[in-house]
Formats: C-alpha cells, sequence, structure tokens
C-alpha cells in the first residue's frame, strides 16, 4: 500500500495543537512509515501541495489568510479535519466575538495600552485584515470530521489518526470528543 | 419506617421494572439505573421541564415526553435511547452551546461540567448552528462567589434551590427569550443583596460554570448536586427532626 499524503495546517490557534501532535513522540515514527508529511507548521514548505488525503487543521478562521488557507485545503484535500476546539467551535480565538468589531479591540490594545507606540499595524498584504467575527472551520469550508479537545491529548490524536488512515473517522468518539 | 406505596409494572426500552405509582418518569429511571440525560432537574428540587434533555418516546403516544414531568403510569411502554431521540438531544446540545459563551479550555468548571459531560453522552463534536456571542456582563461583586451569565443554561437550579430549600429567594429569571437572565434580588449585583445568606447551595447544584466560588481557576470548581438532593430528601422524610417532637 502506497503511503497516505498527510497535511497539518495553522489558522487563528496557539500552536498547542501541534504541540500535543508532536507529544506522540516514538508513534511519530511509525506514523512516519504509513504516511508522509507533505504540509505541516513543523516543515518547511511553502505551498499547500495538491493531492492530500488527510488534512488537520488546527485554529479558527480569524483573518483573511485564515481564510484563503482554508479554501486552499478543502481544494486540495480529501479528508479535511478540525483539529482542536478552536477549529471546532472557535473556542478562545473566538472569544472576541461578543465585543464585536474588531477595530474597537484593536484600538484598546495598540492604541490605548501605555505600553504601546499608538499604532494599529497595518501592512497590506503582509498583515491580513482580522474578519469581523471569529469562525469555525466548518462554517467557511466544508468539514469531514472534528477532533476537540484543547488541545486534543497526544493518545487522542493517534486514536484519530489511525481511524482517519483506516478511512473510518466514525470511530472518533465517546471520551475522545471531549470540549475543553 | 418503611413507606407504604402502591407499585406498577412499567416497561424501559422493553424490560420490564417495578415503578411507583406516584412517582415519575424520571424517578422511576433512577432508582432502576436507566439512564436518561438531564440537565435541570434535580432529585428533592421542583420540577422545571425546561432543557428538554429527558424527552422520551411512549408507545402509542405520539408525542415526545419529558421524563422528568410525565407521571407513572401502568403497563407503560417507555423509550429512552431511540434515533429520533439521540438527534433531538443532540440538537438541543448544539443550541445551548451556541446560546452562551461556552469554552471549556478557559472555564473553572471545565473537567467537572455537567454540560460538557454530556456533549459527550449525546455525541456532540461540533455545533452546527451559528454561535450567536452574546455580550453578558460577569457579576463577582458577592465576596464568596461569582456568577458568570455566559455560561448559563438557565436550567434554573439555582432559583429553586435557594427558594424551596434554603427558603431566600435571592435568584430569578428576567426577561422573555433570548434575553431571559438570571438576577438577585431586584436586578441588583449579587454582592448587594439583602436576601443572600451566603449559604452556597446555588453554586452547589450548578452544571456548569456559570456559579464558582471566588478564586477559582480553569478545572478547578467542582460542584455538588448530590449533597442536595440528600438535602432534599432527608427534609421531605423528616430525618433529622426529633422522633418525640414529631410525634
Amino acid at each position: 500500500m502506497s503511503k497516505a499524503r498527510l497535511a497539518t495546517a495553522w489558522l487563528g490557534g496557539c500552536s498547542g495543537c501541534h504541540m500535543s501532535f508532536l507529544d506522540m513522540d516514538e508513534w511519530l515514527f511509525e506514523l512516519a512509515d504509513l504516511a508522509d508529511l507533505v504540509y505541516s507548521p513543523i516543515a518547511d514548505v511553502k505551498v499547500f501541495p495538491p493531492d492530500v488525503d488527510i488534512t488537520l487543521v488546527e485554529g479558527a478562521v480569524a483573518n483573511e489568510d485564515n481564510v484563503e488557507l482554508a479554501r486552499e485545503i478543502r481544494a486540495n484535500s480529501k479528508v479535511v479535519v478540525s483539529f482542536g476546539d478552536c477549529a471546532v467551535t472557535g473556542n478562545v480565538t473566538a472569544m472576541r466575538n461578543p465585543l464585536g468589531d474588531p477595530l474597537g479591540i484593536l484600538e484598546a490594545v495598540y492604541v490605548n495600552a501605555p505600553d504601546r507606540n499608538g499604532v494599529i499595524p497595518a501592512e497590506p498584504g503582509i498583515v491580513p485584515p482580522l474578519l469581523p467575527q471569529v469562525q469555525p472551520l466548518h462554517k467557511v469550508i466544508k468539514v469531514d470530521a472534528y477532533l476537540p479537545g484543547c488541545p486534543p491529548p497526544a493518545d487522542r490524536i493517534q486514536r484519530a489518526v489511525e481511524a482517519l488512515l483506516a478511512g473510518d473517522p466514525s470511530r472518533i468518539t465517546g471520551e475522545d470528543i471531549r470540549f475543553g | 419506617m418503611r413507606e407504604l406505596r402502591t407499585t406498577v409494572t412499567i416497561a424501559f426500552n422493553d424490560v420490564e421494572v417495578e415503578a411507583f405509582a406516584d412517582e415519575t418518569v424520571m424517578q422511576a429511571a433512577r432508582r432502576n439505573d436507566v439512564f436518561i440525560p438531564s440537565l435541570c432537574y434535580v432529585e428533592g428540587l421542583s420540577v422545571w421541564g425546561g432543557c428538554r434533555m429527558c424527552m422520551i418516546e411512549i408507545e402509542e403516544d405520539r408525542r415526545l415526553r419529558p421524563a422528568c414531568a410525565t407521571p407513572v403510569n401502568p403497563e407503560m411502554e417507555v423509550y429512552t435511547d431511540t434515533p429520533k431521540l439521540r438527534a433531538h438531544r443532540k440538537a438541543i446540545l448544539e443550541l445551548l452551546f451556541a446560546e452562551g459563551n461556552h469554552v471549556c479550555a478557559v472555564c473553572v468548571s471545565n473537567g467537572n461540567c455537567e454540560l460538557q459531560d454530556m456533549a459527550v453522552a449525546c455525541g456532540m463534536d461540533h455545533v452546527r448552528y451559528d454561535y450567536r456571542s452574546p455580550r453578558r456582563a460577569v457579576d463577582a461583586s458577592h465576596p464568596k462567589y461569582v456568577f458568570d451569565p455566559n455560561r448559563c443554561i438557565l436550567c434554573t437550579r439555582c432559583v429553586r434551590v435557594c427558594d424551596e430549600i434554603e427558603g431566600a429567594h435571592v435568584w430569578d429569571v428576567a426577561s422573555h427569550g433570548a434575553d431571559a437572565v438570571l438576577i438577585t434580588d431586584l436586578a441588583t449585583p449579587w454582592g448587594d443583596s439583602t436576601s443572600c445568606t451566603w449559604c452556597g447551595k446555588c453554586v452547589a447544584v450548578c452544571p456548569t460554570g456559570s456559579l464558582s466560588y471566588q478564586g477559582t481557576a480553569v478545572g478547578e470548581m467542582e460542584h455538588s448536586v448530590s449533597m442536595i438532593s440528600r438535602l432534599a430528601v432527608a427534609r421531605s422524610r423528616g430525618e433529622w427532626l426529633d422522633p418525640e417532637a414529631v410525634s
């Protein structure tokens, strides 16, 4: 059997889900026998590649870059997985939503906070504009499976990846879908 | 003294059990170890029937019924876990998560939360509805307790335990529909309440992290619903009264 093409991506999140992914420790060697990691923040790949079998997406959709990458992922992946609470629910990233217009938040942080220089970072093409509301991944693209947890513990990720490689995401169930 | 109560036979999921004629389906289920999910029901408090998690199907009855508010009937055949009920319960949970701001990762009750447990039990791995993300202010004015309405599911356990067990009636629900919110006294800060006795029963009975002790960090809050049920049941039976004074 040829190796699966696996990708992981990092949208609006803290990278804790990827830290937990690395916490799978020696099982990563076994995973390397089963799948090639073709795109990931922990691999130096600049462009999302075509024909990916499984993509784990960490983080909520918080800005315009996130939307763009999410759409690229969807267009080039057979199975897209919301990886961790931010992708699944918005979680901490979405805690700004009740505060409304992100401009007010940027002003509070960059203009009114005493230790800042009073300028909101704006660099067209480099600093992506924030979306009015942070969205869970499945509100932006179709998602095929959900792996909650903040972060999902390493053994949970392993069981999920095994289920996904076996083509049976319905095995992600019971305690493995606990939020928080 | 043993209570003398008439018993009837009912069936849960095609298994016959003995139930008391004067109890509810929920009470019969709990005594017979039949799991019916619920978020607002607490043994010993009055029945609210508001969370709708305990909906059951009854043979020859077209409507779904809340187990907590449905009396036992002789020979009734109850189904507690059908595909239809599972779908409804999941949808209700998703609506609860979409209605407030439930961020498990930063909640005092993370790991000790009935809403979180219910999501696991009902297989809710994401919310299909749009989150409302309401803006709700936390009331931390009480010296001992904190009320965070973002985590409130309006189960009214606190309202009922304060009124019925403590007899203080500090809590109530104000407004309607999506604007419904818990208030203390006449919608004044909890810390200013002249009726609150600081007993903490509302905190003990809260199913989520909405009511907590001051100073608890993420995952540190533990509630004690069984203690409240014990108090209520003991009181209804007069267990701690002086037998001579009662006679």
